[in-house]
This record gives C-alpha cells, structure tokens and sequence, in this order.
C-alpha cells in the first residue's frame, strides 16, 4: 500500500495466553521474566547510559563522587570531629571500606523506590512485567560499586594496605545488599505509584540511614540494650561491619551479621508480596 | 472454513474503587480526613466527606474477534473503551471474567513509550523495540527499514530532546509499525501527528489488516474507525450495547450520543482544563441540531470555568465532522479576526459560530472543538459532539433533491453554458470546405 513495509504473512497461531484475575502473594507472570530478558538488559544499559553517558565528563563522576564523598568525610570525621579507629587503619582507608558498600546501598535504594514513577509509561501503556523496572534500577546501581570498590583498592594499596583471602566474601555480601535494596526498592515503589509522599520522604530517610549507620565512623561497643536494638535493627550495621571485616580484617559482627541477615530476608519478602499485590493494577493508581 | 477466533472474552467485568469528591493521594489528604472525621463525628455521614465509591468500568463484556477481522470498539467518553483494551493488553488485571487471547499479541497504545530524552534516535530504536516486545535481533534485521520509514536519518544519532514533536512521534510510530503481531491491540494513536502522517499510519494499518492479522480499535473518533474496521462493537457504560456490522454500529453508537457533553468525561479529555467546553449545539430556523445547506446555522459552545482566570488570547476551532470519516469544515477565530477571545471572558459564558450556509452534502455530522493558546498548548478539547443532521433539499434549485446519495461531500451551486472557440470554427469552415 505505498508504505514500503512488508508484512509477512500470519505464522500459525502461537501460544494461548489466558486473561484472569489472580491473587496471592506470588508475583503474577514470574514465568515469563526470562522471555523479557533482552528488555531487562536494555533497561540497565539505559539506566547506566541515562546517568553517566550523556554528561560532559561521563563515567569520570562515577569516580569523582566517592572521591569527593570521602574528602569530605576525611575532613569532617578526622580533622574535625577526630573520630577514633581500632588498630592503626588510615581513616581514608576506614571511609571507603564502608562508603562504597553506602554508595550501592543508598543508590540502589533511591533509584529502585523512584523507578517505577519514572518509567510510568511502561506500566500504563505496555505489558512488560513490572517488577523487571525495579529489579534493573537495583542492577545497574552494582557498576557504581565496581567503581567505588575499584577505588577502594587503588587508595588501600597506596597506604600499604592488600587484598587478603577474605575478599572471597565480598560478592556474597553484595548478593546480601543487594537482597536488601531490591526488597526495600519493591516495597516503595510501588507505594510511590500511589502515595507522592514517598518522593519527599526518600532522601530524608536515606539521610538518616547514613547516620545511624556505621559508615564514616566507628561502632562504640554497645554498652546499653537500647543501643544493641537500634544496631540490631538497621541491618546495614551489620553488612557494613562484615564488609569492613572482609576488606580490612576489622572484628567480626557475628551477631550483628546474623541479625542483619534474617532482617533482609524478611525485608526482600515483604517487599516482593507488597509488590506483587500494587503489580496486577499498578496502572489503575497511576 | 471461517476464520479461527482469536481474541475470546467472556464476562469481563473491571471494577474501579473510587473516591467521591477528591480522592486522597497523599498521606496527608488522608491524615486531614481523618482529623475531620474526628472533629465532626457527627457529620461522618455528611456528602462531603469522600468515600470510596465503585464503579464497573466494565460489566460482563464478552466478544470474540476472528483472525482477519477489524473490530472497531466506540462508545461515549468513561464506556469502558480503553479499560477493555488495557485488559486486552495485559497492563490491567479484570475483577472478574476471562479473556482467552491466541498469537503473538502488540499493543500501541502511545507512540514512543519509554524514550528517553537524554538518548540518540539510535538507541531510542533498540529501547522502544525492547518494550514493545521485538527481539534486539528483529530489531536490528529492520533497523534500516525503520530509521528510513522514520524520515529522521539525518538526526538519529541526536539525543531525541532535540527532535521537534513531528519527528518524534514518527520515529516512535516507525518502531511500533514494523512490530510483527498476530493481534494488534490499538488506541487513538491516529490522532496525532499531521495529516499526511495520519494517512501513513493508516495506510500501513491497512497493510496488517490485509496481511490477515486481527486487530481491535478503540477511538471517539468515529470517522477513523468507521474507514478501518468492518465490525462495530458500542459500549456503554461498561457494556456491550451493539455488535454488528461497522455502519450499523456507528448508527447506533450516534443515536446515543446526547448532544451535549458528558460531564463524566473529564478523564479522557486532553488539555489543561481550566476552561472547559460544556455543551456544543448546532441550531438553524428548522430547530436545534437541524441544518438546511442553504440556510444560515449557529453554531454555540459553551464554557465553564473557574472565575479570576488571568486574561490571555484563545484561538477556538470547531470542527464539523462526517460520520462516514474525516474533517470537513474548519472554523476558526483565527479567519475571523474582529472578534479574539480572552480567556477571562469565557467562563460561563457562550461562543457562538454565524455560519451563512453550509453547502455539506446531508447526512450526520458531529462537531469537535479545541480551545489552545496562542503558543498552541491545549486548554481543552473534545471530539464527536453536537450530533447534529443536514437535510436533503433542493440546493440547486433543479427540482431534485440534493440528499444523501449525493455522492461527493460538498453542494456547490454552478451553471453550465457553452461556448464555441473561434479557431476550431475556423478550422471546421476550412476542412469543410475543402471537402
């Protein structure tokens, strides 16, 4: 018809897709994630390309932000506040040992809960299984660890300090961060659909976390209960300290690690039901 | 042998909880509806207070749709039009029935979705075909045929931020054109774009259709559905009210329409709403929404708004529209220019078109109005109002009716004369002569 495009003639009919309403804790569709496969890479490759590739100094801030983070805590925390550190470990070393697990974390955190008000489109105009949004925005966060932790090593080593055996447990302790984010990520963001109040509350929250969290500064040893629950209950306490033990052989939060991992499966389950619930009619509150 | 069905629904019903008057969506809406349900427990009943209220959008719709077939879903604004399709396009799960859908299926629903401003034409290409369900691989195999379909070669490695709207709405059309579907589920997205980019779309809808593919359509603009399909589904208020044959559909979906605006409307009405078109009416000496072609009409919108709106220049159109297809008339306050408009005039107030004659071959028409700003930014707009009929008359004053088998869209009075030319006279005296 003048179009120039050829239509190819009808192929026999495919697979039957049944229409129904369903419930339970489940995520709907989790079948066929692995047929959306190529749409979940091309969405981390645009979340990463989106943030770095079009800025005039590119993949330069993915280094220049930890670095100019930790500057600044170097100053804040060491010259101006003198915070004490066990053994002789320079505090720059100290810093980037917990801040570039807190740069995944709270980045991770931001982006998953913000993802799927910002691809709003996809789940008011397409059929793409939503819960993929949330889980590429936590991925493509893991590029800005590599750099931190690529950091880390360059500014370790530079003070004398190596790599030992026990950087075997850094991927699990990612898997276990990245467990964390992604439940808090599902959580939120399929709460931000409907409640705005979840944007202004983000980077609040994420503000308070860092502080409550052990990241420019050293845990004291709980002397009073309430201290050992609020530890206890912030499960980051727990991933930065065995973080910090797996680069620098800082002593083991045995109890804390425990806690830290029962609360992020508990978390990752609770945000998987409270999405798969908000998925079936996410397009209805947008 | 017909064809198989492959679309099947049965009983779908869709059920919206809605908040009467303003629904809370922040936290803080509800907080202070729970601080006035406190203070005035007695008023807790009160109509001001917003409750949840529920609305089927959809009730127990069944229909099938066989493969080769074109069906062509219209109805009134808030019918259940574009909750039917978003069942259809698995975005929204049905409260209640089943749908049973057979083949590779594509929606479009919105030209473009998910381009990202920030990334070239290039990547937007891979993106969007991604979303829309094509394969990198497919899309790579017709990368060239669509970036030529696009038009927008020169650009395409330029962030889509910098495209004018044209060029973005064709390049996300060229994507979603060379989807490969066995179903192709679709939702007004005819109604961007310029005119020659209309005719593409439809052309290349065309081309589907005729390549035995099933298709669902679902638009109030009557005209584009009334070329496209050959079957007719009119829903109101969440139900099936006819299916049948396209005329007969559009006959019946027209006869519904009230001539006035439905005020539920507001959901799916574009523009930025601080003046609204309230009703549109076509009147002539026969009566209201009765037009003779020789004889002069008015044509009246009415506006509603809030008061104190800051006074700035509207352009209104009003469009008269065939329901057999397409835009016939265009008025404009721009080709009268002795009376502008101003926004702070207009709420509550009535516009009224002086038409002397509308020389339009008889039959139904509706009417669409658009309310922009100078900068062209839509304040409202609405489609397929003011229902009204052109008689048959004697336009040309030849003793036979001018009526609805006139076979061209427009009445234009003419005279035929004769005239002989000099030279051919000249011509014919000599040959004769020579004879």
């Amino acid at each position: 018809m003048g179009v120039g495009v050829e239509v190819q003639s009808p192929a026999p009919l495919g697979a039957t897709v049944l229409i129904r309403p369903t419930s339970g804790p489940i995520p709907p569709r989790l079948r066929e994630l692995w047929a959306y496969r190529e749409l979940f890479l091309i969405l981390v490759w645009r979340d990463i390309k989106v943030r770095y590739a079009q800025t005039k100094l590119g993949f330069a801030w993915m280094v220049f932000q930890p670095l100019a983070l930790l500057l600044v805590y170097t100053f804040a925390f060491s010259h101006l506040a003198r915070v004490t550190i066990p053994g002789k470990i320079p505090y720059p070393v100290f810093a980037l040992a917990g801040l570039s697990l807190w740069i995944f974390t709270s980045r991770a955190v931001l982006t998953g809960s913000e993802s799927v008000v910002q691809n709003i489109t996809i789940v008011t105009k397409t059929s793409a299984p939503r819960i993929l949004i949330p889980i590429a925005a936590n991925v493509s966060v893991i590029v800005d660890f590599m750099v931190s932790l690529l950091l880390y090593f360059v500014i370790a080593s530079s003070y004398g300090y190596f790599p030992t055996w026990r950087l075997v447990f850094v991927p699990p302790l990612l898997l276990a961060a990245f467990t964390l984010t992604l439940g808090m990520s599902l959580f939120l963001s399929a709460t931000y659909v409907r409640y705005r109040d979840v944007g202004q509350a983000l980077g609040f929250m994420i503000t308070l976390w860092f502080f409550i969290s052990p990241v420019a500064y050293q845990l004291q040893t709980p002397g009073r209960s309430i201290e050992t629950i609020v530890q206890a209950a912030n499960p980051l306490v727990g991933l930065i300290l065995a973080f910090r033990w797996a680069l620098l052989a800082t002593p083991a939060p045995h109890g804390l690690l425990v806690a830290a991992l029962v609360e992020t499966i508990l978390i990752f389950v609770i945000g998987v039901v409270r999405f798969a619930q908000a998925e079936r009619t996410l397009a209805d509150d947008a | 042998m017909p064809e198989p069905v492959v679309v099947s629904a049965s009983g779908l019903s869709k059920c919206y909880r809605i908040w009467t008057h303003s629904r809370p969506t922040s936290l803080s809406d509800r907080v202070d509806h729970l601080i006035s349900a406190i203070r005035h427990p007695g008023r807790s009943e009160a109509s001001e207070r917003p409750r949840k209220e529920t609305i089927w959008a959809l009730h127990d719709v069944s229909l099938e749709v066989r493969r080769g077939e074109v069906l062509g879903v219209i109805g009134p604004n808030g019918a259940g039009k574009s909750t039917l399709l978003s069942i259809l396009a698995r975005i929204t799960e049905p409260t209640g029935g089943s749908a049973e859908v057979r083949g590779r299926v594509s929606s479009l629903l919105e030209v473009g979705t998910g381009f990202h401003p920030e990334l070239s034409g290039r990547d937007n290409i891979f993106l969007n075909g991604a979303i829309l369900g094509m394969s990198r691989r497919e899309v790579e195999e017709k990368y060239d045929e669509i970036v030529d379909f696009s038009g927008v070669r020169d650009f395409i490695d330029m962030p889509v931020k910098r495209y004018s709207s044209g060029m973005y709405l064709r390049l996300g059309f060229a994507v979603a054109a060379h989807l490969d579907p066995e179903i192709l589920l679709l939702d007004e997205v005819l109604a961007v774009g310029d005119r020659a980019f209309q005719e593409k779309c439809l052309a290349r809808i065309g081309e589907i259709v005729h390549a035995g593919r099933a298709v669902i359509f679902v638009s109030h603009d009557v005209a584009s559905v009334a070329r496209l399909c050959d079957r007719g589904v009119v829903l109101n208020s969440g139900r099936v009210a006819f299916d049948g044959a396209i005329d007969q559909a559009v006959a019946a979906y027209l006869a519904s329409t009230p001539l006035g605006v439905d005020d539920n409307a507001a959901i799916e009405r574009e523009g930025t709403g601080e003046l609204r078109v309230e009703t549109i009416s076509i009147t002539s000496a026969e009566g209201p929404g009765v037009v003779i072609p020789d004889r002069a009409a008015e044509i009246r919108v009415d506006f509603r708004g809030s008061r104190g709106i800051r006074s700035e220049p509207l352009r209104l159109e009003v469009g008269i529209h065939s329901t057999q297809g397409g835009m016939y008339v265009l008025l404009s306050t721009d080709f009268d220019p002795s009376r502008p408009l101003d926004a702070s005039e207009l709420g509550g107030a009535t516009v009224v078109c002086h038409v002397p004659d509308l020389p339009l071959k008889p039959g139904k028409y509706t009417v669409s109005a658009t309310l922009q700003r100078a900068g062209g930014e839509i304040v409202d707009r609405v489609f397929d109002k003011g229902l009204f009929v052109i008689l048959p008359t004697d336009y040309f004053g030849s003793g036979v009716l001018a009526g609805e088998n006139h076979r061209a869209p427009m009445l234009v009075r003419h005279r035929w004369d004769v005239e002989p030319r000099i030279e051919e006279m000249v011509d014919a005296r000599v040959s004769g002569a020579a004879g």
